[in-house]
């Protein structure tokens, strides 16, 4: 007797979600687990935005920022740089200038800065404010504004903040990031909300936090793969919009990416070790359930694709 | 099914000042209230109690059975306090009940008190090392606290145990096997060991309005499954058990006819047995 794969099939179906207006780029729409195409139908492979930010990467460690030298020092050659030379699928801003313990950029200097990156590119832009709840409840405002009819994803809407979020978003015609902090149930609650102003689920992206490898990255993989067996298995709606994962944000800022050969010869070559840590941090969590990464190094965006290529 | 009463505890800000004050009134009034409204017992929590607590929970004991035929649920974790509170007890009315011991070494000495002063003891299946993963190991503890009981004189018809009931908001997958392990305490022994839960633990942390709903029908479950005791609100639970057909009836697959109570039944059901993503706004979608 011929052998059979043993084969799930699954209540449920992640929302297809496309953004953009000239090129643009669809995430989402299986309805099986990550890379189970043997099951069932994966229509999209996971999107890469390519992170760029408002104000120079002062902040990044030396290994990221010499990769980006002479192309961040404002915004839109960055951006184009990413379009052009690296070939990225979507550029993800972060408006981190913005940040009261940072420049304090205002909602009106981010705006104009959203509208020359968005004049500057034609592939999908991802617009995410500084993590700062009640500045980002003004700047998303106003970015989002700026992005009106371009289709941009708007991020993130947090349980503080989401009224005034939502309702630009929705205003401007955007998708939306909502984040809760590795809570299963507090995310579905906050998508709960959004949806209870009128927002369409079909148009969030759900971020549950990410977390780095070695930096409690277990609890992300295991929130994003139970909203995944929800979505799928349970067949919850609110728990069906695709996943993000805000890889390099929370990569580049752990030891393991930034100590030195010389302070510790044990943990090797520093420059393969960071790229090693953000594409075992995304692939883990493109394990886990995520559809949309956000990432910083060229190197660990090349291995992360191939690592889709062989795997889809 | 005993109802212990379990409105009179430190955490509840009103019970909390009489206790400083020593002001029998409010204690009085509530231990009262919760008889009336069918509790059997009257837990009596003063927290730790690391000073004076000998002395809090002799008084508590005697406010409270001056007004109230009952006997008391001796709640706290101060050992000396429970002695004090035994010596006092009236048995009357009924043998008093410990709350409690656990799998820890240090709690052993609490099934000791037992034997000693003829009370009863709940057996909180959980170890040193944490919370029980699941249902079976909530057994095996429970087996240990049994082997315990015996070698320190307590009989096991006088211990009650307590599978020890988590937040639903964020342990929901541990609802349902706090269920199963209420079914699988009853088969260790015969006759079957008695049971308890801390009910409303399990709507902790949760809005206030979902609070009741979740207790009631919680509560009806874990009678299905054999529950001997909880402590918890009695008129809620009176409540409970006259809406108890109708839960019945949702659990058989049946149509009831008030469609608003039939959602709110059939969701809460469903966030119980894991079937549905719990969140707070359960109910509205």
């Amino acid at each position: 007797m011929a052998f059979a794969l043993p084969t799930e099939t699954y209540a449920g179906k992640v929302y297809e979600v496309t953004i953009g207006t000239d090129k643009t780029a669809t995430f989402g729409g299986e309805n099986v687990l990550p890379f189970h195409n043997f099951e069932g139908t994966i229509p999209h492979k996971p999107l890469i935005a390519y992170e760029i930010q408002d104000v120079p990467p002062e902040d990044w460690p030396e290994t990221l920022r010499k990769v980006y030298e002479g192309k961040s020092a404002d915004p839109v050659t960055w951006a184009k740089h990413c379009q052009d030379d690296l070939k990225a699928e979507a550029i993800a801003l972060r408006l981190i200038g913005t940040h009261p313990d940072r420049e304090n950029r205002s909602a009106e200097e981010a705006a104009k800065t959203v509208s020359d990156v968005l004049a500057a590119i034609n592939v999908p832009l991802i617009i995410l404010g500084s993590n700062n709840p009640d500045k980002d409840s003004q700047v998303l405002v106003a970015a989002s504004e700026a992005a009106k009819g371009r289709n941009c994803i708007i991020g993130k809407a947090q349980e503080s903040n989401h009224k005034t979020i939502v309702a630009a978003a929705m205003a401007n015609n955007h998708k939306l990031v909502a984040m809760s902090e590795l809570d299963i149930n507090l995310s579905k609650q906050l998508n709960i909300l959004i949806t209870q102003m009128g927002f369409d689920k079909e148009r969030i992206i759900t971020d549950p936090m990410c977390s780095a490898l070695g930096y409690g990255i277990e609890y992300s993989y295991s929130v994003m793969e139970r909203i995944r067996l929800a979505a799928l298995t349970q067949n919850d709606v609110i728990m069906q919009p695709p996943m993000m994962g805000d890889i390099g944000f929370y990569v580049w800022k752990v030891k393991e990416a930034q100590a030195s050969e010389s302070d510790l010869p044990q943990w090797g070559n520093l420059e393969q070790r960071a790229i090693g840590w953000e594409a075992a941090t995304a692939a883990a969590l493109l394990l886990s359930g995520a559809e949309l990464l956000i990432m910083r190094h060229p190197e660990a965006v090349k291995t992360i694709n191939s690592f889709i290529e062989e795997l889809i | 099914m005993l109802i212990i009463g379990e409105k009179l505890s430190i955490i509840a800000k009103r019970v909390r000042e009489a206790m400083m004050k020593k002001d029998k009134g409010p204690i009085q009034e509530i231990a009262i209230r919760q008889w009336k409204e069918g509790s059997g017992m009257i837990d009596a929590n003063i927290g730790p109690a690391e000073d004076g607590g000998e002395e809090l929970m002799q008084w508590m004991v005697t406010t409270i059975q001056e007004v109230v035929p009952l006997p008391v649920c001796l709640d706290t974790t101060n050992f000396k306090a429970i002695e004090a509170g035994l010596k006092v007890h009236n048995n009357t009315w009924g043998r008093a009940l410990i709350n409690s011991t656990s799998n820890d070494p240090e709690r052993f000495p609490i099934l000791e008190l037992g034997a000693k002063y003829n009370a009863q003891v709940i057996g909180l299946t959980v170890g040193k090392g944490g919370l029980p993963a699941d249902a079976e190991e909530r057994a095996a503890i429970a087996a240990e606290i049994m082997a315990r009981a015996m070698e320190y004189g307590l009989p096991l018809e006088d211990l009650y145990l307590d599978p020890l009931v988590l937040q639903i908001a964020t342990s929901q997958d541990h609802a349902l096997k706090v269920i199963e392990a209420i079914k699988m305490f009853q088969e260790m022994n015969d006759p079957p060991m008695k049971t308890v839960v801390g009910l409303s633990n399990i709507s902790n942390g949760c809005p206030k309005h979902i609070r009741p709903i979740l207790n009631k029908y919680y509560f009806i479950m874990l009678m299905n499954a054999g529950l001997t005791s909880a402590i918890a609100d009695a008129h809620e639970m009176a409540e409970a058990i006259r809406e108890k057909p109708l839960v019945d009836a949702v659990i058989e697959g049946k149509t009831i006819e008030d469609a608003q109570k039939m959602r709110e039944i059939k969701k809460t059901l469903e966030v119980i047995m894991g079937s549905t993503l719990f969140a707070h706004s359960y109910l509205e979608m």
